[in-house]
C-alpha cells in the first residue's frame, strides 16, 4: 500500500498533517500523538517579531464549530527557529511546514528570508487569510491583485516552496487559487477560517472580545469540500484541503475532492489523536477498497 | 503518552441549587495535584470543546477523582444528569496545580471557586484557615472543609450565614495571617484577596479562569495579562490551561 503524496518535489509519508494555530509547533500534542507518524506538522504563524494576539475572550463555541480569534499569538521568528524548530528536529520522518503571517509585504518576506536557512523547514504556507488580524493576513487574500503580488514577492525570496493559504471569506475562490498559481505558488492550501460571530443574548454583548472570529469545526465542512472542488478544477497546483475534518470519511472525502493532502485543525481539541486515527482509518478504506495507491483518488469525483 | 479516557462514573448528587457533584473512577487521578483540572466532553457530537472542571478531590488508591461543578449551559447541563455505572470521556489532569506551601495557610473559595480548595486544604502541610464565600445558605462542601481545615469561615452575600458580605469582608473581619493564601473564584474576589495579601505581606496563589478550547497550551485560546513576558510567546500572556491556572498574585493582571 502506498500512502505516500508528493508536493513540489516535497514527499510526506501519509497525507494526513494538522492545522496551522491547532497545535502548536507539535510540543503539546506530541504528549499525545506520535509526531513521527504524521505526513507533517503545520506550525502555527510565525511573524518577524513576537504578536501578542487579540484580548480574551478568543474562543467560542458554536454548534459542531467554534470561533476563534487568537490574533496570531506567537513568539516570533528568532525564538521560533532556536525552540520549535529545534524540537522538530527529531522526528525524522514528519515533514514541517512553517507558517507565516504579517502585516505587510515586508514582515512576509523578512520571516521567510530568516527561514530560508533552517534545512528543518521543509515548506512554507503563507498566511493571507487570517480573518483576526486587522492589517496584513486576510487583507491580502481578498484582492486577486494582491494575492497574486505577494504570492510574486514570497516566492522571490523562499528557499523552500510555498504554499498559499486562502481564505473562504471571498465571492469566488477559484480566482484566488487562480492568482496565487499565476504569481508562482508552489501549492495552495483551504480553507481558513470563515468569519462569524457570537451574541451572548443575557448580556447582550459580543461572546469574542473581537466581536467577530473565525469560524472552524465540522460545520464548515461541507463549504471547505466544495471550495476545494471548485480550486481542484480551476488550478493545476496541488491543494491542502482542510476545514471541519474530523474523520477518516471527512479526509477521504477531502482527497476525492481533488486535495492531495489534508489538515486536521478543530479537531484536536476534541480528539486528541485524531490526526493519527484518520490515518488508521484511511488505511484501513484503501484495504478495504482495494486502493494501492492514494494518489489514485485524488480527484476522481468530477 | 496522555490519553482522552472512557471513565465511568462512581457517584452523582445534587450539593446545592444547580451545583453538582461526581465521582469518577480515571486513570488521571494518578498524577492528579490539588489545583489542577480535568476536560470533560459532552456526548452530543455538536458540542465540541470540552469543558475544563477543576478537581475538588483525589483518591490515588480508589483511583477517582471527584469534580464539583455548577451548571452554565447545556454542557454542564448534561454532566448534571450523568449517574453511577454511566461513562464519560475525560482528559487529563491537566494544569499547573498548587504549589503546597507554608507553615500556616489561608484557602479561599467564592461560589464555584470553593471545590478546587477542598483538595488543596487536605494536602497542604501546616494548619489551614479556609474561608469559603456563597450567595446565601444554600451552601456545599461545608461539612468536608469542617473536617480538615482548623477553621472555616464562611461570608454570604445575603448575610443569611457566616459574615455579611463577601470572603474579603470575611477575613478583614478575622484580621486573618498566613505564610500563604491560596484564593479560587470570580476575578473581583481575586482581585480583593490579592490587594488583603500585598497589605498584610503575604504570598498570594490565585487560579485563575478563561475560555479555553485545546486544554493543553497548544491553541493560545486562554491566555491572561502576564506581568513578566512569557516562556511561550515571549509577550506578556500566559497560558491559563498550561501555564497556570494557578498563579503568584503578583505574576498576572487581576
Amino acid at each position: 500500500m502506498n500512502t505516500k503524496v508528493t508536493i513540489a518535489g516535497v514527499e510526506f509519508q501519509n497525507p494526513i498533517m494538522e492545522a496551522s494555530g491547532t497545535f502548536g509547533s507539535g510540543m503539546e500534542y506530541s504528549e499525545f500523538v506520535d509526531l513521527n507518524q504524521l505526513g507533517a506538522v503545520v506550525t502555527k504563524g510565525v511573524a518577524n517579531v513576537p504578536w501578542p494576539g487579540n484580548p480574551t475572550p478568543r474562543i467560542a463555541e458554536v454548534s459542531s464549530g467554534m470561533l476563534n480569534a487568537i490574533g496570531l499569538q506567537n513568539p516570533g521568528v528568532e525564538v521560533f527557529c532556536e525552540r520549535d524548530l529545534k524540537f522538530l528536529e527529531q522526528f525524522v520522518d514528519t515533514k514541517v511546514l512553517v507558517n507565516v503571517c504579517g502585516h505587510s509585504a515586508e514582515e512576509y518576506i523578512e520571516v521567510v528570508d530568516r527561514l530560508s536557512s533552517e534545512s528543518r523547514v521543509d515548506m512554507l504556507e503563507i498566511n493571507i487569510s487570517c480573518p483576526n488580524v486587522k492589517e496584513g493576513g486576510i487583507a491580502f487574500g481578498q484582492d486577486p491583485k494582491a494575492v497574486e503580488e505577494i504570492t510574486r514577492l514570497v516566492k522571490a525570496h523562499a528557499k523552500q516552496p510555498i504554499v498559499m493559504k486562502l481564505s473562504p471569506n471571498v465571492t469566488d475562490i477559484k480566482v484566488m487559487a487562480k492568482a496565487a498559481e499565476a504569481g508562482g505558488a508552489d501549492a495552495i492550501s483551504l480553507i481558513n477560517t470563515l468569519t462569524g460571530m457570537k451574541i451572548d443574548v443575557e448580556r447582550q454583548s459580543f461572546v469574542l472580545a473581537n466581536k467577530t472570529g473565525g469560524m472552524s469545526g465540522p460545520a464548515v465542512h461541507p463549504i471547505a469540500v466544495r471550495m476545494v472542488y471548485e480550486c481542484a478544477n480551476a488550478v493545476r497546483i496541488p491543494i491542502i484541503g482542510m476545514g471541519g475534518i474530523g474523520t477518516w470519511e471527512d479526509a477521504v472525502e477531502m482527497m476525492l475532492a481533488g486535495a492531495t493532502a489534508v489538515s486536521v485543525g478543530t479537531a484536536n481539541f476534541f480528539n486528541p489523536t485524531a490526526t493519527v486515527d484518520i490515518l488508521a482509518g484511511v488505511k484501513d478504506y484503501m484495504i478495504r477498497k482495494n486502493i494501492e495507491d492514494i494518489n489514485s483518488i485524488i480527484g476522481v469525483v468530477k | 503518552m496522555k490519553v482522552k479516557e472512557t471513565a465511568k462514573i462512581i457517584e452523582s448528587k445534587n450539593l446545592a441549587q444547580g451545583v453538582y457533584s461526581l465521582k469518577i473512577k480515571t486513570t488521571a487521578a494518578k498524577d492528579a495535584i490539588p489545583g489542577q483540572f480535568i476536560n470533560i466532553f459532552s456526548k452530543d457530537g455538536s458540542k465540541l470543546l470540552p469543558r475544563p472542571i477543576s478537581i475538588c478531590e483525589i483518591d490515588k488508591e480508589a483511583s477517582t477523582l471527584r469534580v464539583v461543578f455548577r451548571v452554565v449551559g447545556a454542557g454542564t447541563n448534561e454532566f448534571s444528569k450523568l449517574v453511577s455505572g454511566d461513562e464519560v470521556e475525560v482528559m487529563g489532569p491537566l494544569g499547573n496545580g498548587f504549589p503546597l506551601e507554608g507553615e500556616k495557610s489561608i484557602v479561599v473559595g467564592g461560589g464555584i471557586g470553593v471545590p478546587p480548595m477542598l483538595e488543596l486544604a487536605k494536602q497542604l502541610p501546616g494548619s489551614v484557615t479556609a474561608v469559603m464565600g456563597y450567595r446565601n445558605d444554600d451552601m456545599f462542601l461545608t461539612e468536608e472543609f469542617t473536617d480538615v481545615a482548623a477553621e472555616l469561615i464562611i461570608a454570604t452575600d445575603d448575610g443569611s450565614v457566616g459574615v455579611h458580605g463577601t470572603v474579603v469582608d470575611a477575613m478583614n473581619e478575622n484580621n486573618l495571617q498566613a505564610d500563604v493564601i491560596y484564593a479560587c473564584g470570580p476575578k473581583p474576589m481575586l482581585r480583593g484577596v490579592a490587594a488583603y495579601a500585598k497589605e498584610h505581606g503575604i504570598k498570594c496563589y490565585v487560579s485563575m479562569e478563561e475560555r479555553m478550547a485545546c486544554g493543553v497550551g497548544a491553541c493560545l485560546g486562554c491566555v491572561c495579562k502576564s506581568t513578566e513576558v512569557d516562556d511561550h510567546s515571549h509577550v506578556h500572556n500566559k497560558r491559563v490551561c498550561k501555564d497556570g491556572p494557578v498563579f503568584l498574585a503578583t505574576e498576572v493582571e487581576l
